[in-house]
């Protein structure tokens, strides 16, 4: 008796046959890892999105075993959090590895969306893979915001407090909507208490979800590569792409190496700088938060600083809406704009290495603007300080603006017909 | 009335404190995690003058023990003066409630003190105290001014007040300005020297700095008290993730040597 679908790949007999005939597991493991064909000649910026996932799968371990120990209301978070550094069993490494993982994860996903700009993996067909993919990143700073209030420290509390009254700048309902989000008048156990739900069930949930949608869409039109050539349109006479190489075992071995080298790293940083500075764990978060007490200089945590940088850089009212709303819109359409990228991209060709020399100078200026933004947003604000973060805040937004001009105008280089 | 006026002196308290930040240059140290016998000293200091008022409701006396490489039941005899169990954290008896209207704020909990302000300004701080008739203890602090915690090392320091004198120039970066024909460094008059007044305090300025050193290195064991194990875990972890990362590598060769 026939079972399951006669038309999906199966295993000739076994276990491996018996769930086949009732699970597309060989099915599976071929249109994805055995017989997924990715390009021969990826290079070292291809590595960040397997990293993603392995700090993904960090983030959910630690986070679990944090949760075991973590007390979440306003009288035994501080507590509840020294309690795991101090009393129990290795759990300074646990909450390291899930702090400087927090931060890890955003360093290789900048580092992912960037590989993603360079090489125009955004293009068609892959539009749909940088939706899926933008939609992680802001369900990730969403997680990272949550998650910072976690700890209850005096940075958790302000830093929170200042993001969250930014939704009070919106006209008429804002404040409604902020007292509506915290639940109280005042930042209180309350918000602690749906900020803690939201972090560890709600958008892990979505989070992984999205990975899901982000891979499937990835796996279905095939992985772009450093030429932007189409590898899908030279196949050999058994269907497989010649300048592709299958993912298992040939891109898993490579991308081992990468994880052992992102392994060292990060190793270094939770067993010797695991407040990096100051920049992933701030000084002020070592003393309970205080709703009497506001710290000297209030700065969010490094990830969200070049936002913050544009927040700040909005210092005039414009149209009748006054300075801080405008800088919220800011804020909202600097990530905003980053979705649209595959339709502002005019470009025949996909990679930088055909593009001319203005896509390249463009995002040149795209990065080291959004870097001084970084950077300024950890600072206290000058007037000088604030020129710079306008000019940048400028300058980002040129790059988008422009994109549709300049990808068309510029002359760009034949694109061979195969992987070199 | 000079009771009420005391008073609400007192309340204003907590208003002044938060508006300090270190304007003065920090001296700076090495803390070591490794100096047993500091840390020892400086627990004793630690337990003997701060625990009275502050606590260190996170760090077990225990841990410490352990830690500080000291019999349990030695650290039971000589360092616990509340009755408290050797399992127990470092508390003490001080209502703050009550403390808040003595001192103007509830001393703060020390455990994270030096994860907060850093070993240097701690260090800095404890030697920065001096005598000022205006404040409620007669005492100020150049690091912390206007601070509501009295001097109480100063039977081993003595009495330091703020002098006038010659002293070396610097620039904004700190660095001693020299005369350029010279070569001999450049003084002007300040009257923000501390001076201490000799014979009023039972140790030397050396053995006070020493003993400051001391009690600055046992606050940030006790900021960190996994540091030491995380430097030693560390090294194993970083040497078995370079090795995989090696084989990681020449597994990547031979299994591409068939690609190229």
């Amino acid at each position: 008796m026939a079972v399951g679908n006669p038309n999906r790949a199966k295993a000739e007999k076994g276990i491996i046959r018996w769930i086949d005939d009732r699970f597309p597991l060989t099915q599976m493991w071929q249109d994805h890892m055995s017989k997924y064909y990715a390009s021969k000649n990826f290079n070292v910026w291809y590595v960040f999105g397997v990293l993603s996932l392995l700090v993904l799968v960090n983030q959910i371990l630690t986070g679990i075993w944090l949760t075991m120990s973590y007390v979440p209301t306003a009288e035994g978070a501080f507590a509840s959090v020294e309690y795991i550094m101090r009393d129990v069993e290795m759990g300074w490494i646990i909450r390291y590895m899930h702090s400087s993982g927090a931060s890890a994860f955003f360093v290789v996903v900048y580092l992912h969306m960037f590989r993603g700009l360079m090489y125009g993996s955004y293009q068609k067909p892959r539009e749909l893979i940088w939706l899926f993919g933008m939609a992680i990143y802001l369900a990730l700073m969403a997680e990272g915001f949550f998650g910072y209030l976690l700890p209850w420290g005096q940075m958790s509390y302000w830093g929170a407090q200042v993001i969250l009254s930014l939704a009070g700048a919106i006209p008429v309902v804002g404040e409604d909507l902020v007292q509506w989000i915290r639940g109280d008048y005042l930042i209180s156990g309350i918000t602690l208490n749906r900020f803690f739900s939201l972090h560890v069930i709600a958008l892990p949930i979505v989070i992984l979800a999205l990975v899901v949608l982000h891979i499937l869409a990835l796996h279905d039109v095939g992985s772009n590569n450093p030429d932007g050539i189409e590898i899908d349109q030279n196949k050999d006479e058994n269907g497989v792409p010649v300048d592709g190489i299958a993912f298992w075992p040939y891109h898993v071995v490579k991308d081992l190496v990468a994880v052992g080298v992102f392994l060292t790293v990060f190793c270094l940083v939770i067993f010797f700088f695991p407040e990096g500075g100051g920049y992933f764990i701030e000084k002020p978060n070592y003393e309970p938060a205080n709703s009497l007490k506001t710290p000297e200089h209030i700065a969010p945590v490094w990830y969200f600083t070049p936002y913050y940088s544009m927040l700040r850089a909005i210092t005039f009212p414009l149209f009748g809406l006054d300075a801080k709303f405008l800088g919220v819109v800011t804020m909202g359409g600097a990530i905003a704009i980053l979705f649209v990228m595959p339709w502002l991209d005019r470009s025949p060709v996909k990679s930088m290495r055909y593009k001319g020399w203005l896509s390249r100078a463009w995002l040149a200026i795209f990065v080291v603007s959004f870097i001084i933004l970084g950077y300024l947003g950890t600072l206290a604000t000058t007037e000088g300080r604030t020129q710079v973060a306008q000019l940048c805040t400028v300058l980002y937004f040129l790059y988008f603006i422009l994109m549709p001009f300049y990808t068309r105008m510029e002359a760009t280089k034949p694109v061979p017909a195969r992987v070199v | 009335m000079k009771k009420l006026f005391l008073l609400s002196l007192m309340m204003m308290m907590p208003m002044f404190s938060q508006a300090a930040g270190p304007s003065v240059q920090l001296d700076s140290i090495e803390v070591d995690a490794s100096d047993h016998a500091s840390l020892q000293r400086g627990m004793k200091t630690y337990v003997n003058y701060c625990l009275g008022c502050h606590t260190s409701q996170y760090q077990r006396y225990i841990r410490a023990a352990e830690d500080l490489h000291m019999p349990p039941e030695l650290v039971a005899e000589h360092l616990i003066f509340s009755g408290q169990k050797v399992g127990e954290q470092m508390t003490n008896a001080m209502d703050p409630k009550l403390a808040a209207s003595w001192f103007g704020a509830a001393p703060p909990d020390l455990t994270n003190e030096v994860n907060l302000r850093g070993a240097d300004w701690v260090y800095t701080y404890m030697r920065s105290f001096y005598v000022d008739g205006a404040r409620p203890y007669g005492v100020n602090n150049v690091v912390y001014p206007d601070v509501g915690m009295p001097n109480v090392l100063a039977e081993l320091q003595g009495i330091q007040s703020k002098t006038c004198g010659q002293v070396t120039k610097t620039d904004a970066h700190g660095v001693a300005v020299v005369d350029s024909l010279t070569g001999n460094p450049i003084t002007q008059e300040s009257c923000d020297l501390l001076t201490v007044e000799e014979g009023t305090g039972s140790m030397t300025p050396a053995q006070f700095d020493a003993t400051v050193y001391d009690l600055t290195n046992f606050m940030a064991y006790m900021s960190k008290p996994y540091k030491t194990d995380s430097q030693r875990i560390g090294m194993w972890a970083i040497l078995f993730t370079l090795l995989m990362t090696v084989l990681f590598y020449f597994l990547k060769k031979e299994f591409w040597r068939d690609v190229h």
